[in-house]
């Protein structure tokens, strides 16, 4: 971070400046390839594990939530290639840190507002993810099991459109839950909470399209739907794309908006604290 | 022992210092855990029966499992912060004191709030008994293969420990198989693929943990048809790998090369 | 109480093997007090981890109280203490008298004797003040003494320390200094220290190692060091000149 800092410090924030730190978040996490290598292994084992449960699933109930076979086993392997870009387990900000550290108080003191800072850094560590972490998975499915793919270039584009979103809805959640440390003595608490609602109410764990009833509903309109169950579904071939990716939009926006006015508590309150 | 139960005792105590903190992180880690049921019941709200096995059964099979799963990952799931602990240098202090690395790994930062986590699986296994009516003369193997399955998942956790003096940021790899292994055993094996059966029956013996013995408490065939006698090696298969894991943790130690000043 | 022989230590780096350490020997008696010189990377910090059991030699032999460190681990770290000055072997989330109460369960020391044994480093150390205070809020100076009395706890016969006064200030140094020589004086333990500082050398090492590219350049007293170099009065003259005239052996 400091490098950019300094560099930047001096002009107002452009594009460039953005630009630059979404190149930084990416090379920053390519360092650590033995870690992504060995989290696309793990994500992998559990594609696997998760695709035979759904598998015994679907022969018991052919067309279950409209889903044949091929695609639950689809849903499957890309449930486990979003984990990483959208750290569905949470985390990947250095703000919970910086926050305990102190060090956020010069995070804050930057003429770039923070929310887009980090946004931007979290973007290339994602795409680097990307790369490391999600193709593993997808063509280990593909080679054991086969998976289906999407309908054309219409469709691979509204994936694309879709999964960039997940990926800022998850950015912005993450920022949200990151900042709360501001105001709690102990953020373990609330980290395990993010886990929990993002885990089960994204789809990771089972498609939501076979939640029951009003449980279904619910989920399917919460914003942590839009980071797992919503792209896969744009893939799949299973949703109206415009108003999906509005869903998606809409929640982007509330989140970043949220997170923007969290910001702005946040450095008042740092401000009088004194750090 | 003694050293390692005398240091869980003094980091649950310096843990008790801050009762809102453990209470809710206790609280969320039963949560955690309840979503794995939750899960069950989506599953079985559109199924009667999985791989062939009602809901009963495979609550039955997911409590044994998780029992055992819990009880490691509360006293042995630290072993995974091996890198950490070569990354921060920590692990030069430990090798100074007169007590075994993984000993001191496995109850450094130590806290009981996993602990909600034991009874949950407790509690399911309590409630999957209660409705599947088991004779008493099989009872007494649940407690043996709870132990067994406390001595493969702790063997699996000190591999993957030993991995890391290796391979520092593996920490992910052994999650892999020891989660991983917990996510196996939740269902029955029956649903997975005969490869996957046989490799974690002959080769990382998994099966061993709730599936083998398992099928002996409820009394059914092997879907597989693998042999009989399988379902009483519980105590064989967690034998022979806590000694590789012991062996490769000391092989582990011995290859330390303690990085930094 | 201390014996080299030989010892050796190479590490595999990209295909290469580098010689940390090669063909030390010394030996160092019970009670003495030697101070361990050598620029930054020469194998000061690679040997004392040879000798405390961390890292495992991968030539000649070491032994301390008689026994090698590598095989008898637990045994060697019964009889020394050790202190390294760049990080701390206590956890930082914990008050200081956790901390060592912690290290008490580790070395077994019953709890008439530790209580009797932190009252005396207390005083010695003035550990009075913070010893409720988490490790993370001391200042260097106050853990550094948490530390040493960490390594005391079980009076061993042998205390290594690493670089125990850097960056210390000069009150702090100074009372460091001052335990460490009555410790060496009034129990009779055996002191082996590395460190930059050769005011650390001057004030209280009888004797001298100097370790340069992973040999022993040197072994004599303060006074003897200072005789090597004809012309150069201030040790810190003599150490410098040295250093930059060493051959490199790789």
């Amino acid at each position: 971070m400091p490098t950019v800092h300094r560099r930047f410090l001096a002009s107002s924030p452009s594009i460039s400046l953005y630009a630059q730190l979404v190149r930084y978040g990416f090379r920053k996490h390519a360092t650590y390839w033995g870690a992504a290598a060995a989290g696309a292994f793990t994500n992998t084992v559990f594609g696997v594990l998760r695709a035979y449960v759904l598998i015994a699933l679907w022969r018991a109930r052919p067309g279950l939530g409209g889903y044949d076979i091929a695609d639950a086993v689809t849903f499957c392997f890309l449930t486990q290639a979003y984990i990483g870009p959208m750290q569905v387990f949470g985390g990947g900000l250095e703000i919970a840190q910086r926050v305990r550290s102190g060090d956020i108080a010069l995070d804050l003191a930057r003429p770039a507002p923070l929310v887009l800072w980090t946004l931007s850094e979290d973007l290339g560590r994602a795409g680097y993810l990307f790369l490391a972490r999600s193709l593993p998975p997808t063509v280990v499915g593909a080679l054991l099991f086969g998976i289906v793919l999407p309908d054309g270039a219409a469709v691979w584009a509204a994936f694309a459109a879709s999964f960039a979103l997940g990926v800022v809805i998850s950015f912005g959640w993450r920022y949200i839950v990151a900042l709360a440390t501001c105001w709690l003595r102990d953020d373990r608490g609330l980290a395990v909470v993010s886990l929990v609602l993002t885990t089960f109410f994204s789809g990771l764990m089972l498609p939501l399209v076979i939640f029951p009833g009003w449980l279904g509903t619910v989920a399917r309109a919460l914003p942590w739907s839009a980071m797992v169950q919503v792209p896969a579904d744009v893939y799949l071939g299973t949703a109206d794309i415009p108003r999906t990716l509005g869903f998606q939009a809409l929640w982007a926006a509330v989140l970043l908006a949220l997170g923007a006015l969290l910001t702005r508590a946040a450095r008042r309150r740092v401000v009088i604290d004194g750090g | 022992m003694r050293v390692y139960l005398l240091l869980i005792w003094t980091w649950t105590r310096a843990a008790a210092r801050y009762p809102a903190s453990f209470a809710l992180m206790t609280a969320a880690g039963t949560v955690t855990a309840g979503l794995d049921v939750a899960v069950i019941w989506v599953v079985f709200s559109n199924t009667t029966t999985l791989g062939g096995f009602d809901v009963s059964e495979v609550m039955f099979l997911y409590g044994a499992g998780g029992l055992a799963f819990s009880i490691a990952d509360l006293l042995f799931s630290n072993a995974d912060r091996v890198g950490q602990h070569i990354r921060a240098g920590t692990l030069d202090a430990m090798l100074v004191r007169p007590v075994g690395t993984f000993v001191q790994v496995t109850a450094d930062r130590f806290t009981p709030h996993r602990a909600g986590r034991v009874l949950q699986a407790a509690i399911v296994l309590g409630v999957a008994l209660a409705r599947l009516d088991v004779p008493g003369s099989r009872l007494w193997m649940i407690p043996v293969m709870v132990v067994c399955g406390i001595v493969i998942f702790a063997s699996i956790w000190a591999l993957g420990g030993a991995l890391q003096f290796l391979l520092t940021d593996s920490s992910e790899v052994a999650n892999a198989f020891t989660y991983g292994g917990a996510t196996l055993g939740q269902y029955p094996l029956s649903v997975y693929g005969a490869e996957l059966v046989r490799g974690v029956t002959y080769v990382l013996p998994l099966a061993f943990v709730n599936w083998q013995p398992g099928l002996y408490v409820l009394d059914r065939a092997d879907p597989l048809g693998l042999p009989y006698a399988l379902r009483f090696l519980s105590p064989v298969a967690a034998a022979a790998l806590a000694v590789a894991a012991a062996l490769a943790w000391r092989a582990g130690v011995r290859r330390y090369r303690s990085t930094g000043s | 109480m201390i014996d080299a022989d030989r010892l050796g230590r190479s590490f595999r780096v990209r295909r290469t093997t580098v010689h940390a350490v090669r063909d030390l020997s010394f030996h160092v008696a019970a009670g003495e007090f030697v101070g361990c010189l050598g620029p930054n990377g020469a194998g000061k910090s690679t040997t004392i981890k040879m000798l405390t059991g961390v890292l495992a030699p991968t030539s000649g032999r070491v032994t301390v109280a008689g026994l090698a460190p590598s095989r008898r681990r637990t045994a060697v770290a019964r009889e020394i203490g050790v202190v390294f000055g760049q990080r701390t072997t206590l956890w930082w989330d914990l008050p200081l008298r956790d901390s060592l109460d912690l290290v008490r369960l580790l070395y077994k020391v019953d709890r008439v004797r530790f209580r009797e044994r932190l009252g005396e480093l207390t005083e010695r150390l003035g550990l009075g003040g913070f010893l409720a205070t988490p490790v993370r809020q001391l200042s260097l100076g106050q853990r550094m003494r948490g530390d040493i009395a960490a390594a005391l706890l079980h009076d061993p016969s042998v205390l290594v320390l690493d670089e125990p006064t850097i960056g210390l200030d000069v009150v702090s140094k100074a009372e460091v200094r001052a335990f460490l020589r009555d410790l060496n004086a009034e129990r009779g333990t055996t002191v082996l220290l590395t460190t930059h500082d050769l005011g650390d050398v001057e004030r209280l090492c009888r004797r001298v190692l100097l370790i340069d590219h992973g040999r022993l350049a040197f072994d004599g007293t303060v006074d003897e060091l200072r005789a090597t170099v004809p012309g150069e009065t201030s040790i810190e003259d003599v150490v410098a000149h040295l250093y930059r005239n060493s051959p490199p052996s790789r």
